[in-house]
């Protein structure tokens, strides 16, 4: 399957009026419970782009998933437990301009979650990507732990009790928050989409794929590799934050146990190599359909049994499907077209 | 901060046992990553099913856990073997291993950790045996007899392994096979063959592992995740595929979590193995008696 070689433009222009029509579709339904849902899904779009910059561009594996999305809600709940201090440390002139900016809108917080993952991302990145592919996996898999062990030790964020967010009722213009929520998860995974698109089709996305296919023979040609590699996890990264930043206001309450959570970790994985890792399309198929399944099966059987399937459903694809389903479908059509 | 000799000496003694035990745990990792180069991060699940293994026949039929550990190695060699086997078909033969190969490790991890959750819930599991309570003094240290037993238990393990990789025709083709597979190959060994062997064992020491560690310390399903930082931490200070080098890093970090959780607090503990990577992985790559 091929997608249409589009322009970049007239690529992001579709992918707008496709979001708008799902918004307008969403609440055509009088739902509230259907942007609930979404926004799980749409993080999981994100994330699974996130990762897939990194992961199917690169092939570099990132196992710490949820270090960078806790690091991003946690940014939040520490920007947030900063706002009633104001007083307590500045006077003056400092204090009023803070008040004036003080609670941060929503876009500010991902903005500031993103850069503080991407530089987290920079530095994992920096310390162990000079090494084999296998001792980064190995490094973002343990930062969950130490992330984790440092905010269950930082009681200013809540410690391992966690931490109360009261999010507002209402909001101008929308009305009801959630739907705030739900619209800036969709401009974020459109965002991510387009990203992964453009870097897809740039010289970057090239340079990406020789390290993938070849490292040795890429760094002899001369291609920047270790650079290349820091721009992809700083990317990844900052998505990956960007993408926990609305978290605490989405559920009201954060702890670190569930934050640091596996489940973000296999759901990153999983969703891009179900839909396949070489292109954009993959993981936005993946998680879109992965998502929308744990949705259901969570409502309906539970939430221990879904992850389950979703831990089954990566064992299965990897070994039996290794270009996911955009790898099968390419099969069909190509056996179709050969008889 | 006060630092009493009394407090000091008694970190450093538990800090060794537990080293002790770091090293059983961090075998099997050290044979599959160290020298086959199968980056298996699925290793403390099966060391969790192990545990999990000895309590549940330990609360059944009141074995002794290390007992256990011994009668379950068979079973768990034959499931190194297949997993093996699965891997080489899959990933290995088409040369996948780095991307797939990883994720379908990590699918390992997740599937086993919740089936246990599933099976087990999330409340800790503790074993019973008589060595569990009592401790031996000696001057100004006590050693306790919960750590004492698995760190001999763990040595001895070891001491075997270590053996039967220098000394027997097997091991010194496991030996072989990570250095240069083809030559083996022309010595009408099957490297596929020899590797499974290797896999299995590095899976089969799970089982004692497991046993182990419940005898240390009660488990639930997720404390899996804290020994990955270590034993890759482990594994990589020790350089890979070096079990003394293995060892006496275990015993490092052993000491250094110890006197890490005895000065600053238990919940400290798990950050350290971490800070130890990447510096072992900045510093020195090749880590303390590394071949590469």
């Amino acid at each position: 399957m091929r997608a249409p070689n589009l322009r970049m433009p007239a690529f992001i222009l579709i992918a707008i009026c496709i979001s708008a029509a799902v918004y307008f579709g969403a609440k055509a339904m009088h739902i509230d419970y259907l942007f609930f849902a979404g926004y799980v899904v749409l993080q999981f779009v994100v994330m699974a782009t996130a990762w897939n910059i990194l992961g199917g561009y690169c092939g570099y594996v990132n196992f710490g998933t949820a270090a960078f999305f806790a690091l991003g809600a946690y940014s939040t709940v520490a920007l947030h437990k900063f706002d009633p201090m104001i007083d307590e440390i500045f006077s003056g002139v400092p204090a009023t301009l803070l008040h004036a900016i003080f609670p941060l809108p929503i876009p500010a917080l991902i903005v500031i979650a993103g850069i503080v993952s991407g530089l987290v991302g920079l530095g994992t990145g920096y310390l162990t990507l000079r090494l084999r592919g296998a001792f980064f996996a190995i490094a973002t898999l343990a930062l969950a732990v130490v992330l984790e062990t440092l905010i269950v030790n930082w009681n200013f964020v809540g410690g391992s009790r966690g931490a109360y967010i009261i999010r507002p009722q209402t909001i101008p213009l929308l009305g009801s928050y959630i739907e705030y929520l739900f619209v800036t998860m969709l401009a974020l995974a459109t965002i991510a989409v387009c990203v992964a698109r453009t870097i897809e089709r740039s010289q970057l996305g090239f340079g990406f794929a020789t390290i993938r296919d070849d490292e040795l023979a890429a760094e002899a040609s001369g291609v920047p590799t270790l650079r290349l590699k820091l721009i992809a996890t700083t990317l990844s990264g900052a998505l990956m934050g960007m993408a926990g930043a609305p978290f605490p206001y989405y559920i009201g309450y954060v702890e670190p146990n569930s934050t640091f959570g596996f489940a973000y970790a296999i759901n990153a994985i999983a969703m891009p190599m179900i839909g396949g890792t070489t292109s954009w399309i993959g993981p936005l198929i993946g998680s879109l359909l992965l998502g929308s399944l744990q949705q259901v099966a969570t409502v309906t059987i539970s939430s221990a049994a879904n992850l389950l399937i979703v831990g089954l459903l990566l064992v299965g694809f990897v070994i039996l499907a290794p270009n996911g389903l955009v790898g099968l479908v390419e099969n069909w059509v190509r056996r179709r077209e050969q008889p | 901060m006060d630092i009493s000799a009394d407090l000091l000496v008694n970190a450093i003694v538990a800090g060794i046992l537990l080293g002790g035990f770091y090293a059983a745990v961090t075998l099997g990792i050290s044979i599959s990553f160290g020298i086959l180069d199968i980056v298996n991060i699925a290793h403390p699940a099966f060391i969790i099913l192990g545990s999990y293994i000895a309590y549940i026949v330990n609360i059944r039929l009141g074995i002794d856990p290390i007992v256990i550990g011994i009668v379950a190695t068979p079973f768990f060699y034959a499931l190194g073997c297949v997993i093996y086997q699965v891997y080489y078909l899959a990933f290995e033969k088409r040369g996948q291993e780095a991307l797939r190969g990883l994720a379908f490790f990590f699918g390992l991890l997740f599937i086993t950790e919740v089936m246990l959750i599933l099976v087990f819930g999330v409340d800790y599991r503790y074993v019973e045996a008589i060595y569990i309570g009592p401790s031996l003094h000696l001057g100004y240290a006590d050693l306790p007899l919960r750590m004492l037993v698995p760190c001999i238990v763990s040595l001895l393990m070891f001491i075997g392994l270590e053996l039967f990789l220098s000394r027997t025709f097997i091991g010194r083709a496991v030996n072989a096979v990570s250095q240069d597979q083809q030559a083996l190959q022309l010595m009408a060994i099957d490297p596929i063959r020899i590797k499974r062997m290797a896999f299995g064992i590095s899976i089969a020491t799970c089982a004692l592992a497991g046993a182990l560690l419940i005898i240390i310390q009660p488990i639930e399903p997720s404390v899996g995740r804290q020994y990955i930082g270590r034993v890759f931490a482990i594994c990589v200070l020790g350089g890979l595929g070096s079990l003394p080098g293995t060892l006496i890093a275990a015993i490092l970090l052993g000491i250094v979590e110890s006197i890490t959780s005895t000065f600053y607090g238990p919940s400290w503990s798990p950050a350290v193995a971490f800070g130890l990577l990447l510096l072992t992985l900045a510093v020195r790559p090749t880590g303390l008696l590394g071949r590469r």
